[in-house]
């Protein structure tokens, strides 16, 4: 026997979260890549081996064209906008206030709401007629608005619930990094004469990058993940409008129960994620600051 | 030491086993039934109630009934429980659900298993537009149990402040129109009441089911492997449903939500509204004004799509287990015991004989919107359902949406489904 002591204590240290990663993350990806290949079996017609077909399939279908480009969108409305939010929020409540800390609850409470809650609010906000944002608007005499009805409103709509609750979160991250920073920089800072914005700008946000590194990491994967208002405002509609990947891929697989489809969604899903997370650890990498 | 513990398993063993065996002769059978809950509220206590009833009556059978959330979750928990071995027996799923369940070859039909006379006589005894949905190659699949229709919720004091009459709700779609214009109400260019909201989302193709049907054309064929989304009557249907936004101005253009709409009926910001029957003890409870339920109006005809859920046998079981289902089934939809459900749920009683009975009768008396949804039943037809059905509805809700919003003509949007539709059910012609 040739296996020391130290690696059996290796391995059985491993061994607790090496059965939860593979039997909750590893198998089932590769089941999933597995599936992707078959056609969906039913009990009169069992499942074959189909090849790319699944995929050639998907190339074929609109709804999915749709569904990336609504997320794209999303993720292009969400992420810049929650993060900067977040730094303004995050400057904000480090400084000198009166309330600091009730304002930072404010601030945090939409995070810590179930979003299926949230959206049920939300819901009634943009409800025409007695919604909220309609009645505020009468008030300015504006005519209401059918805010999820309209497709060229319904994504922005969404956008804005989710800049709302994520906001928040990625502000915790900002406000532990501000507190980090040596308050000598600015005091510094100030006796050079430098502006409040130059010194964040040149200063401040620089050493920050760590964190803009790690919030943006999560909210590009968020922006993937987070569908559940959809199940609550819009179920994807109208017309695909606002529908997302992830919700697509759930509909698939259990409304119409084609998992053969949903795993070759899934896949795709995997895929670009992993691509995402890749090209950002190397290329932002350069250009964080660590300490 | 090893003889010693296989000798105490085995004693325990033998124990647990002779122990069952003394228990067994209370349960002949043992059945295991998911049933959804689409609308909330006290359900599961009143079918609870109704199980104890049957227990009472056969003490030979054991009833495991068990809430499975709504009716896509009580398909997938019935479906999982079939591929994991240990299946239910019988099951109330969504009425729509029957090619599905057959494709899994996960259902037997009724008719194979009732074959006494009697059985055959009890077959016949529900409305036959509620049987439409659970009934395909010549078989019956499904039993009504938690059925609804569409019907048309009414303000009765904006009829009045309108100068319309009350007790003469619109008929036809022409009426329709014009009660809908005297309805609508506007301070400059605001509209502070509509004429109407039929709401599109959520069940879309549940409320054009009705809209086709008062145009005298259904939307799929019986077997479940052709639909009709381009003919003529039903491009009409479309085009008079956007009409209603865009050129008669008495609905909002757009889609209109569904969870939202009774909400706006009860705050009086739509003087009519069409809905599920389901949502009538809401509306009764809640509405502060006087309100009224009508039939859905007629185009070339009336008519409405049925919904709610089935009784289903499952394949998986022993002859013994589906005769104790059926006999569970039989029990449950007896005259009284579907008033007895109907009065305290407010779904249809599902065959004419309930209505025959005192409790339902004199509810009726006491409150009559609580017959509408039966007196319609007459003009009803099946809700859609296809192979594939989750695809086919979807490709007609998004022809639907993309008509309302503008995106296409419905035409263009309902000749576009149509090829879809066709190029998924090709292979079950």
């Amino acid at each position: 026997m040739n296996i020391s002591r130290t690696q059996v204590h290796g391995w059985l240290l491993l061994m607790p979260a090496a059965i939860f990663l593979i039997a909750f993350t590893y198998y089932p990806a590769v089941v999933t890549l597995g599936k992707s290949f078959f056609s969906q079996g039913t009990a009169l017609r069992p499942s074959e081996f189909v090849g790319l077909e699944n995929f050639q399939y998907m190339f074929d279908d609109d709804v999915f064209w749709q569904v990336v480009r609504n997320n794209v969108i999303y993720a292009a409305g969400t992420i810049p906008i929650s993060i900067a939010l977040a730094i303004l929020m995050a400057v904000w409540v480090n400084g000198k206030l009166r309330f600091k800390s009730l304002t930072r609850m404010c601030y945090f409470t939409p995070t810590i709401l179930p979003m299926i809650a949230v959206a049920n609010i939300w819901l009634f906000f943009y409800t025409p007629e007695i919604g909220l944002l309609d009645q505020v608007s009468r008030v300015f005499g504006f005519g209401s608005h059918n805010w999820l009805g309209d497709p060229d409103t319904v994504l922005g709509c969404i956008i804005a619930v989710t800049i709302w609750k994520e906001a928040g979160f990625f502000m915790i991250f900002y406000l532990a990094a501000l507190q980090t920073l040596p308050p000598e920089l600015e005091e510094a800072a100030h006796l050079e004469g430098a502006s409040r914005w130059y010194y964040f700008r040149r200063v401040m946000f620089p050493l920050l990058m760590p964190t803009t590194l790690f919030v943006l990491i999560n909210a590009i994967i968020n922006s993937f993940k987070l569908v559940d208002q959809l199940f609550i405002l819009t179920k994807g509609g109208p017309d695909n409008a606002s529908s997302l990947l992830l919700y697509y891929i759930y509909e698939v697989a259990f409304s119409f129960l084609d998992q053969a489809y949903a795993s070759t969604l899934t896949v795709v899903l995997l895929i670009a994620l992993a691509f995402i997370a890749v090209g950002q650890f190397f290329l932002l990498d350069k250009k964080v600051h660590y300490r | 030491m090893f003889k010693k513990i296989k000798t105490r398993v085995a004693s325990v063993v033998a124990a647990t086993v002779i122990s069952i065996g003394a228990a067994l002769p209370a349960f002949a059978v043992e059945l295991t039934m998911y049933y959804p809950v689409a609308v909330g509220g006290a359900l599961t206590k009143i079918v609870d109630g109704l199980v104890a009833d049957f227990q009472k009556e056969n003490p030979d059978i054991k009833v495991n009934a068990i809430y499975a959330g709504n009716y896509n979750d009580a398909r997938i928990k019935a479906l999982a429980a079939l591929k994991s071995g240990q299946p239910a027996q019988l099951s109330v799923m969504f009425s729509i659900d029957t090619y599905e369940l057959i494709e899994q070859d996960a259902i037997v039909a009724f008719d194979d298993v009732a074959k006494s006379s009697e059985d055959k006589a009890w077959l016949k005894s529900f409305y036959p537009a509620l049987m439409e949905n659970g009934q395909t190659q010549g078989k019956t699949w499904g039993i009504p149990f938690q059925r609804s229709t569409i019907v048309m919720y009414y303000n009765k004091d904006a009829f009045r402040a309108a100068g319309l009459d009350p007790e003469n709700p619109p008929a036809t779609w022409d009426q329709l129109v014009a009660a809908g214009k005297k309805l609508t109400k506007k301070t400059g260019g605001n509209v502070d009441q509509w004429g109407m909201m039929i709401p599109s989302t959520g069940y879309p193709y549940w409320m054009f089911g009705a809209l086709t049907m008062q145009n005298d054309q259904v939307l799929m064929n019986s077997d479940g492997n052709q639909t009709y989304f381009d003919k003529p009557a039903t491009v009409d249907a479309l085009q008079f449903w956007k009409d209603l936004g865009e050129k008669h101005g008495v609905m909002p253009s757009g889609t209109i939500e569904w969870g939202t709409l009774r909400q706006n009926f009860l705050e009086e910001k739509t003087a009519i509204m069409w809905h599920s029957t389901g949502n009538l003890t809401t509306v009764k409870n809640n509405a502060k004004f006087d309100f009224g339920v009508a039939m859905l109006p007629a185009n070339k005809r009336r008519g409405t799509p049925t919904g709610g859920g089935n009784f289903y046998l499952f394949k998986q079981s022993s002859d013994e287990e589906k005769a104790a289902a059926l006999k569970l089934i039989k029990f449950l939809t007896q005259p009284e015991r579907t008033a007895e459900w109907s009065i305290k749920t407010g779904y249809l009683g599902t065959r004419a004989d309930a209505y025959e009975t005192g409790a339902l009768k004199s509810y009726v008396k006491e409150f009559p919107p609580a017959a509408v949804a039966r007196d319609q039943l007459e003009f009803a037809t099946a809700e859609l359902s296809t192979y594939q059905t989750g695809r086919v509805r979807k490709l007609l809700d998004d022809a639907i949406q993309a008509a309302l919003t503008g995106g296409k003509s419905p035409k263009d949007a309902l000749t576009d489904a149509q090829k879809q539709a066709d190029r998924l059910l090709k292979r079950y012609r």
